[in-house]
């Protein structure tokens, strides 16, 4: 503690009020500001999937016209996947890694606040599209060419805004990375890391990968648009698959990216409830290292009915069906975790649990995908977004609700009223399933997604998911307010708020965490 | 394991019609998916409850609140194995059938007949290349009345799912399907015959099917074509062989008539009236009957600079179309299609250019 | 000033970055507004991001340069930069990688493919060979020859990667003599290099019909080539700074971090022109 203020080198002034935000350099304001932009991208991303759910509540067109429809699928999916999760999850690396490895602070302070600066111009972009001639871009969140070289000036503004998003990511996952490998205290050695940390370091690879493909695919596609190349026109030689390739190159591994640092914060979760340590944590580290590598193997399980060879057809199966085994380990090794614990069921723990449980369930419905006839049954039908919302929504966004309901306590030295966390949890749990679960119906029955309007034996299924989606939406608005009830006027939290915690953060420092910690280094023994 | 797998094999032999399920399969392949299916579904839910019910089990016996004290073990290299070991081969369980259900769909050789499915935004044309009903070309599009759509009228049984031109088959033959696109990616999917083919505009790609009984099977096109994507059904109609060859007999002769001597001269009145025809099939999805678009995606042809500029301008327009727009090249129309459309546009809304268009002047803009 | 602080140093709040945002915000915004029919207005935007883009590198790079000399950077500092300009260089790595993906695609999978039987119902005067434009594209064009100014470009590169190693021996021995004269060197190739390039695009476009337009290889062609040329001004202009840098008495023998990034940087220009000349121009 008394380290803590020795040295006031480094902060000769302080901008106070909005300019503390814009210029701020710690680690931990960062982390905050990426929290709270995240969470405003999901209200935001969140109205656009309540519009797609009103137009389907019944058959015929209703509220929006077709066009507009597919502007809110495109959207939702992009400002979903590069606005809310991923974002949530870089917040947390910014608070928590340097408490788990005890370094200081991020290696590249300044950089990181561009990192998260640069994100609001993006989501500006994307923002702006929705009002310019001719609309966003409404060729999905896959952005697959040709469709994107027809669309107006608003997909201009799309690939402008993945390319700053791109930047983001990548100089963000630099800096994590870097602070990992360089800014551990003394004795953290690389398997003495917390598991958050170690997945964070295996994402942050995979973004530093991909991210530039994705950058690559988009560049492709504006040369396409305005200057006259062929990458995607099979007049010039091109082919649009070429657009598929290079984007599930990017595409697929992003899907880990969203699910590797939720299985960190659960890997965190689970033990400190179960008050027992992580079963198998070399094992844990070896699965997710494997699922990283194994995902720039499976990219084409997303194009089998593009007309592959039936080789390829056939590797990309077998590849994509290899994942189950390292995703199984970290299962198995969960639920071992638990077993013959001293489990309680605070609310990080239940959300913990319903990712479990939720995300087993899109992992295997992810299996049913990957083998390939069956795919090509399923493939572009709602069993697709049902298999991708509960991996995203009731995998990550549910590890992100544990996380945040795990760490308040550290964060804000307040706590949060757990009766109100626990009817979060069955709300949220509840109502995900009545929205996503009848998903799977509609898929196997063969509704095609990215449509406005469906045939009507798709009609009682659509009603319930759209009922679900509203009450899911409500009850996240309802953790918007426990979250503010917890800062404003939650109780004091305790030093150690939760028994089994034992990371640096809840051992070494106090509650909340000082703003500038482990300027000395701690030593792990 | 194969026991699971004849198991389930049995189950699904008897195929009602499930809303829980895939639908009804027609054809070999698909019944070999629904099975390929229910195989997966089933190993993976027993996976499931086995492993939920070690943490069920765990959660009420292991808790704090009944006293339980944690014990303090976090590794077990044995156990580990085993569970790394067992999943692979259960992986391998499931691979097996699938490949061979992969070789099965990818096998398009020696095919009875031979059909070109090529997709436009938004609808499918259709070309019967070889076998039987070789020649016969038509287009089909929804439906489905603008007012069902809008909620004006009551919607049909077949709302969304019902064309004008069904693509007509004969049971019980290898039909292969190539599919194309015009414009951007489309896919041509029939879920009861177990087939969903991505049409890629520029290539050809194949897929086949062999309809059990005869019936209307209906599918959607389903990757994501732009404003009408979900508007393009596709309707199969798979009929017993004798009355197949009655449909292509009909459809010969429907098809002589229709088509004209190239150097007649037609008069504005004709030209007119097949140009609204033509126009309401082809155009009217993004100009409007009304001709007033949707701008800015989609101009007004009303006052439009080109339908009241040069008419070779106009002509050359809809036969090459805009690159990089959803403009796309109109050159599968017939020239007294052509002809007879351009001349509607110009003589139509505000439009008052006064000349018309014969087909001999569209042939010979072709190149 | 040249004792190591034992602290990691932590820089204070700093508004560099939003700058950038900004900057970012409006070149982009500009961009699309000039390439949708209001290049009016889209230009100024650009030059107005730009210029706020390049008061931000002045801003925030003279910072860090004044930090450096000021010798509030430790070991451990240096080691974060390291790591930091290695994984930048891998994320351009993996941008080129897309490009070449993009030229393997074509070369080996759609181009033949488009010459196959099965696609003769659709092109059917098209043969497949290699370099092509594609069945629909009108006109013939002559492919770039490899053992023209390319291969002297890759002699200018390659002998730039070793001024830059020569100079960098000859701030390892204190000779700031070597030092200078090979930054100099490195840079007049550098700009050689693109010169000839620069050069050689006239000559395509002007000669052998080769254009951006000119379907798989002029796509290909250009956009490979230029990206990497777009690279190499980036390593002239860093080169330019520390060249000036040097004049100024920066680096010492035993640390000069941001002299080594930019080499790195250079090298690995230099290992992709090596791929492009033989992916590209040769083979
Ligand atoms: C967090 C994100 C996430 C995650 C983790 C996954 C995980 C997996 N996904 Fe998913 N997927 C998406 C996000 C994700 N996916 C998205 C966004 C799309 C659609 C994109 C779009 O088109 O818009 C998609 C689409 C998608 C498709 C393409 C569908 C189509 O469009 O036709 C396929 C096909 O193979 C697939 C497969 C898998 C597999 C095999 C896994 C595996 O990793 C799952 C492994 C887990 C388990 C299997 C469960 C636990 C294991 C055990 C308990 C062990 C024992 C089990 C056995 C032996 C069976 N996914
Ligand atoms: C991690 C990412 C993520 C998340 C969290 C979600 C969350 C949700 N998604 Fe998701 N979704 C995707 C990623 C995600 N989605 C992707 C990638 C696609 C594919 C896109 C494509 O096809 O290209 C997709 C597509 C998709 C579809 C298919 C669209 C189509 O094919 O046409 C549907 C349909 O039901 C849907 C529904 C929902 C719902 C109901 C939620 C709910 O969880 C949302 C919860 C709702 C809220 C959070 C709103 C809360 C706010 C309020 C209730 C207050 C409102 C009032 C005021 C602001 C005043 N999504
Ligand atoms: C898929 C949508 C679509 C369909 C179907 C379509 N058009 Fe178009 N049309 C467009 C778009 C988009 C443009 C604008 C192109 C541009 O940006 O200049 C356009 C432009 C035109 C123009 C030029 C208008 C102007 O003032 O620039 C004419 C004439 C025209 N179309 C005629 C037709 C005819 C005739 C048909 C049917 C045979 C048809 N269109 C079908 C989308 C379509
Ligand atoms: Cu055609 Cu979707
Ligand atoms: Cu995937």
């Amino acid at each position: 503690m008394e380290a803590v203020h020795a040295h006031e080198h480094g902060h000769e002034h302080h901008p106070s009020g909005i300019m503390r935000w814009v210029t701020t350099t710690n680690h931990k304001d960062i982390g905050t500001l990426y929290l709270w932009f995240s969470f405003t991208m999901f209200m935001v991303g969140g109205v656009m999937a309540l519009i797609i759910r009103s137009e389907l509540f019944q058959p015929g067109l209703q509220v929006v016209n077709p066009d507009f429809f597919n502007q809110m699928t495109t959207l939702h999916g992009l400002i979903m996947v590069f606005g809310a999760i991923m974002p949530a999850f870089v917040g947390f690396a910014n608070w928590q890694i340097p408490m788990m490895s005890g370094a200081p602070d991020m290696a590249f302070p300044r950089m990181n606040n561009w990192s998260f600066w640069l994100l609001p111009p993006a989501a500006l972009l994307l923002i702006i599209s929705l009002f310019v001639p001719g609309g966003a871009a409404a060729a999905g969140w896959t952005l697959y060419a040709p469709l994107t070289v027809q669309l107006g000036m608003g997909m201009d503004l799309t690939i402008f805004a993945v390319h700053i998003l791109g930047m983001s990511s990548i100089m963000g996952s630099i800096n994590i990375i870097t602070t990992i490998l360089n800014l551990r205290a003394p004795g953290m050695n690389m398997m003495k890391m917390p598991l958050f940390v170690w997945t964070w370091l295996i994402t942050a690879y995979l973004l530093i990968a991909v991210m530039p493909v994705l950058a690559g695919a988009v560049t492709m596609t504006l040369t396409d648009r305005h200057f006259g190349t062929h990458f995607f026109n099979a007049a010039g030689g091109g082919d649009p698959v070429l657009f598929q390739h290079i984007f599930w190159f990017f595409g697929h591994p992003e899907v880990y990216i969203i699910a590797i640092p939720a299985f960190g914060v659960v890997s965190q979760v689970i033990p400190a409830f179960s008050r027992k340590p992580l079963f198998g944590y070399t094992s844990m580290v070896y699965a997710t290292s494997s699922i990283a590598i194994l995902s720039f193997l499976v990219w084409a399980h997303h194009m089998y009915t593009v007309g592959m060879p039936v080789q390829a057809q056939l590797f990309y199966m077998y590849a994509t069906m290899l994942i189950a085994v390292p995703t199984g380990v970290k299962v198995f090794n969960w639920v071992a975790t638990m077993w013959k614990g001293s489990l309680t069921f605070e609310t990080p723990m239940l959300f913990a649990i319903g990712f479990l449980f939720l995300f087993t369930m899109g992992g295997f419905s992810g299996l049913v995908l990957s083998i390939t006839p069956v795919d090509i049954q399923l493939h572009d039908t709602y069993y697709v977004v049902a298999h991708f919302h509960y991996v995203m929504v009731a995998g990550a966004l549910f590890s992100a609700f544990a996380g945040v309901y795990f760490w308040l306590p550290k964060w804000t030295g307040r706590m949060y009223d757990e009766t109100l966390g626990k009817w979060h949890f069955w709300l949220t749990m509840i109502f995900f399933n009545v929205t996503f679960f009848v998903q799977h119906f509609l898929g196997l029955a063969g509704m095609p997604r990215r449509i406005p309007d469906y045939a009507l034996q798709f009609a009682d299924f659509n009603m319930i998911s759209s009922i679900g989606a509203f009450g899911f939406g409500l009850s996240q608005v309802f953790f918007l307010y426990i979250v503010l009830k917890a800062i404003r006027s939650g109780e004091k939290s305790p030093e150690r708020p939760w028994e089994g915690a034992d990371t640096l953060e809840w051992t070494m420092l106090p509650t909340p965490a000082p703003y500038h910690s482990f300027e000395t280094p701690p030593v792990i023994k | 394991m194969a026991g699971i797998g004849m198991l389930f094999g049995a189950a699904g032999a008897s195929w009602a019609q499930s809303r829980y399920n895939l639908q009804p399969p027609q054809s070999p392949i698909a019944t070999q998916i629904y099975d390929l299916h229910m195989l997966v579904l089933v190993i993976c839910v027993i996976i499931f409850v086995g492993v939920f019910s070690f943490m069920f089990y765990a959660i009420v016996k292991h808790r704090k609140s009944v006293g339980h004290k944690a014990a303090q073990f976090h590794e077990n290299t044995t156990v580990e194995i085993i569970w790394t070991v067992i999943p692979f081969f259960i992986l391998i369980g499931m691979a097996y059938p699938a490949t061979k259900t992969i070789i099965a769909m990818k096998d398009t050789s020696t095919p009875d007949m031979t059909i070109k499915a090529t997709a436009y935004q938004w609808k499918w044309g259709y070309d019967y290349l070889n076998g039987e009903g070789e020649g016969i070309s038509f287009f089909s599009n929804l439906a489905t009345p603008k007012a069902q759509i809008e909620g004006s009228r009551p919607k049909g049984q077949s709302y969304l799912l019902e064309v004008d031109n069904p693509v007509v088959v004969p049971v019980g033959r290898k039909v292969r399907i190539l599919t194309t696109a015009n414009d951007v990616l489309h896919a041509w999917m029939v879920p009861a015959l177990g087939v969903k083919q991505d049409a890629i505009p520029g290539f050809i790609r194949d897929t086949w099917f062999k309809a059990e009984k005869p019936g209307t099977y209906r599918g959607q096109c389903a990757e994501l074509c732009g404003k009408d994507h979900g508007f393009m059904p596709i309707v199969v109609e798979a009929v017993e062989p004798e009355k197949y060859a009655q449909w292509v007999a009909e459809a010969k002769s429907k098809q002589g008539a229709s088509v004209v001597d190239p150097n007649k001269q037609f008069t504005l009145a004709e030209l007119m009236a097949l140009g609204e025809k033509v126009f309401a099939g082809n155009c009217a999805v993004c100009h409007l009957a009304s001709g007033k678009g949707m701008p800015p995606a989609f101009p007004a042809l009303n006052g439009s600079k080109v339908a009241t500029g040069p008419k070779d301008a106009h002509v050359k327009l809809v036969l090459s179309g805009k690159a990089n727009t959803a403009m796309a090249s109109f050159k599968q129309l017939s020239d007294a299609d052509l002809a007879a459309v351009v001349t509607y546009e110009r003589n139509s809304w505000g439009n008052k250019a006064g000349d018309l268009v014969q087909p001999a002047e569209v042939k010979a803009l072709r190149k | 000033m040249t004792s190591q602080p034992d602290h990691y140093y932590l820089p204070a709040p700093s508004h560099w970055p939003v700058t950038g945002s900004t900057a970012l915000f409006c070149m982009a915004l500009g961009a699309v507004l000039a390439m949708n029919n209001a290049p009016g207005a889209g230009w100024t935007l650009i030059g107005l991001g730009a210029a706020i883009m390049i008061y931000m590198l002045f801003g925030w790079f003279g910072t860090v340069i004044r930090e450096s000399e000021s010798g509030k950077f430790n070991k451990q500092v240096d080691v974060s930069f390291r790591w930091g300009m290695s994984w930048f260089i891998f994320s351009e790595v993996m941008f080129f990688a897309a490009f070449f993906g993009a030229l393997f695609y074509m070369r080996v999978l759609s181009v033949p493919w488009l010459g196959e039987l099965d696609q003769k119902l659709l092109w059917p005067d098209f043969t497949s060979t290699w370099p092509a434009a594609g069945p629909g594209i009108e006109g013939q064009f002559t492919p770039m020859g490899a053992w023209g100014i390319p291969a002297i470009n890759t002699l200018l590169l390659l002998s730039s990667g070793a001024t830059v190693t020569w100079a960098h021996w000859g701030l390892k021995l204190n000779n700031r003599g070597q030092l200078k004269l090979g930054l100099f060197l490195t840079i007049l190739l550098g700009v050689l290099f693109l010169g000839l390039q620069a050069y050689e695009y006239g000559h395509a476009y002007s000669e052998l019909n080769l254009k951006l337009t000119t379907g798989a290889y002029g796509a290909t062609f250009f956009m490979l080539t230029g990206f990497h040329g777009f690279h190499v001004t980036l390593g002239a202009i860093m080169l330019t700074v520390i060249f000036f840098r040097s004049l100024a008495g920066h680096f010492k023998p035993e640390s000069h971090f941001a002299f080594e990034a930019v080499s790195w940087y250079w090298h690995f220009v230099d290992v992709v022109w090596l791929l492009l000349f033989v992916l590209v121009y040769w083979l």
